[in-house]
């Protein structure tokens, strides 16, 4: 495998990696808005290195999952594990005498945080900063990494992303494919575990769609990152994905290889959507 | 009545002397204004309810009451409760207290502008709430509010002589005692109004010239 030394490679240095245990659990996941059920007891479990793509209405509950797992949103119920250690919850002060957890305080969720990136669908990048600050000012302040060394790792993911000669530039004179580039760039700096793809492409012209497909197809391909993409592009969701979830309502009505999932779906739902999908 | 140009030059100079009292007040009580006005519009926004409904109470109270009412109430009931300070800096606390309250707003109103995914990404790269404030939103969120904020130095400015009512010798007060000690009053507040004039038009010039600057810095 050719790993770029801008990033770490999960698998390697962790001597004993568990293969039964996921990279992700999601365990009875609910949360609401309201009277809107929008995640409804919902299990996912997701392998180390594993890429996974969801998929399904608009509505079912996607991107919320995705916030979930990004501590953007908290669950009503259920719990999260990133690599075994819960996400939401901690060991309270009694320890074991408690027999249990508590609900995470600001400084477990920081620390919990380090290991997931996301990527948005509206770029989100920091307008008054340039394209190298951007992509340095996680690393300087959040990890503590020096200035030089967060800029040589900038300028490695920032090359990676096609980006090298943009360090100078501000979002503003970005095109959306270029911004959206640096988005990746910004969030792998972390050296992320998992990386989150919230529907990266459905703000961008679609002549610049490509370019980022590129750079998520080269991530998936030369990294063992653990991915999780919500996307309405099928097709690539067909050939990125090792797994695909059809989300109805909630939950996961349907999943499987994506080879399955798109030629042979069983669920009639699924079928429906694919049907509406593909026709438009 | 006939303008006197004797007593003019000879008042001049006492209300050139309270016209830099006048100045240190609305300057002292601007920026007040400024630091407090951002706390209350922080603490507003705060998620802890047991922060943000007392500030948004008492900031909505003292926003609607008078301010010649506070100055009052800070000068004549506080050294009750055994708060005793100087007429200058009850009036200072006065001004910055109340025009703390509009200046929140302002800042509120730049907070707002600041988009949900800038908190969000901040989220994500898991910086601080302290980091993400002051690296992140306030960057964005100050620029465009900084004309607006300007303007309310003048206001408070304008709403120094009311300071006269707790006996700091600012302009307006030392003109009223001069007029009084001679029945010529016309001389002392017309050079008053003069130098009000003089103050407001270079500041309205220099917040002008502000507003270019940050309208080209933004355009880049
Ligand atoms: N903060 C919120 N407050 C209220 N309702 C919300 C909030 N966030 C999401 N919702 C609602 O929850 C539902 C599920 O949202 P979610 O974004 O997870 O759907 P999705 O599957 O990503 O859909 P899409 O394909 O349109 O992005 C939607 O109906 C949405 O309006
Ligand atoms: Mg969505």
């Amino acid at each position: 495998m050719t790993t770029t030394s801008a990033l770490r490679d999960p698998a390697a240095g962790t001597p004993a990696l568990d293969a039964a245990r996921p990279m992700i659990r999601f365990k009875g996941i609910s949360k609401a808005f309201g009277s809107l059920t929008v995640l409804d007891n919902l299990d996912l479990d997701i392998a180390p290195a594993e890429k996974v793509a969801l998929i399904g209405p608009s509505g079912s509950g996607k991107s919320t999952l995705l916030r979930v797992l990004m501590t953007l949103e908290r669950p009503d119920t259920g719990s999260i594990e990133i690599d075994g250690a819960p996400l939401w919850h901690m060991p309270g002060k009694g320890g074991a005498k408690n027999g249990g957890l508590v609900p995470a305080d600001a400084g477990h969720l920081r620390e919990m945080r380090k290991n997931v990136g996301m990527v948005f669908q509206q770029f989100n990048l920091f307008p008054h900063m340039t394209v190298l600050r951007n992509v340095t000012e996680a690393p300087v302040h959040v990890l503590g990494i020096g200035k030089d060394e967060a800029e040589a790792r900038a300028r490695d993911l920032l090359e990676l992303v096609g980006l090298r000669d943009k360090l100078g530039h501000y979002p503003a004179q970005l095109s959306g494919g270029q911004q959206q580039r640096v988005a990746i760039a910004r969030a792998l700096a972390m050296r992320p575990r998992v990386m989150l793809f919230d529907e990266v492409t459905s703000a961008l012209d679609p002549e610049t769609v490509g370019e980022v497909l590129n750079v998520i197809r080269k991530l998936a391909e030369e990294h063992n990152l653990t991915m999780l993409m919500v996307t309405h592009q099928m097709g690539f969701a067909r050939e990125f994905a090792d797994r695909v979830c059809f989300f109805y309502q909630g939950r996961i009505c349907e999943q499987g290889p994506p080879d399955q999932l798109f030629n042979h779906p069983r669920e009639e739902r699924t079928q429906a959507f694919l049907r509406a999908v593909l026709e438009s | 009545m006939i303008w006197d140009w004797d007593y003019a030059f000879a008042v001049a100079p006492k209300l050139l002397d309270a016209l830099i009292v006048t100045v240190q007040a609305a300057l002292a009580g601007f920026a007040i204004a400024l630091v407090l006005g951002l706390l209350i519009a922080l603490a507003r926004r705060s998620r802890f309810l047991w922060l943000s409904l007392p500030v948004a109470g008492a900031a909505e109270f003292i926003r609607s009451t008078p301010l010649l009412v506070q100055l009052y109430f800070l000068f004549f009931v506080m050294p009750g409760f055994g708060f005793q300070m100087s007429p200058f800096l009850t009036g200072v606390i006065g001004l910055g207290l109340h025009y703390a309250t509009y200046t929140a707003e302002v800042y509120r109103a730049g907070l707002d502008a600041v988009p949900r995914g800038q908190w969000e990404a901040s989220v994500a790269l898991d910086f601080s709430p302290f980091h993400t404030l002051r690296a992140i939103i306030l960057p964005q969120a100050l620029p465009p509010v900084i004309p607006v904020l300007g303007n309310y130095l003048i206001a408070i400015f304008k709403d120094t002589p009311l300071l006269s009512a707790i006996t700091v010798l600012e302009m307006m007060q030392v003109a009223k005692i001069e007029g009084s000690e001679t029945f010529q009053y016309l001389e002392p507040l017309t050079i008053v109004g003069l130098l009000f004039l003089i103050v407001s038009l270079i500041s309205a010039l220099l917040i002008g010239r502000l507003e270019r600057h940050l309208g080209t810095l933004r355009r880049t």
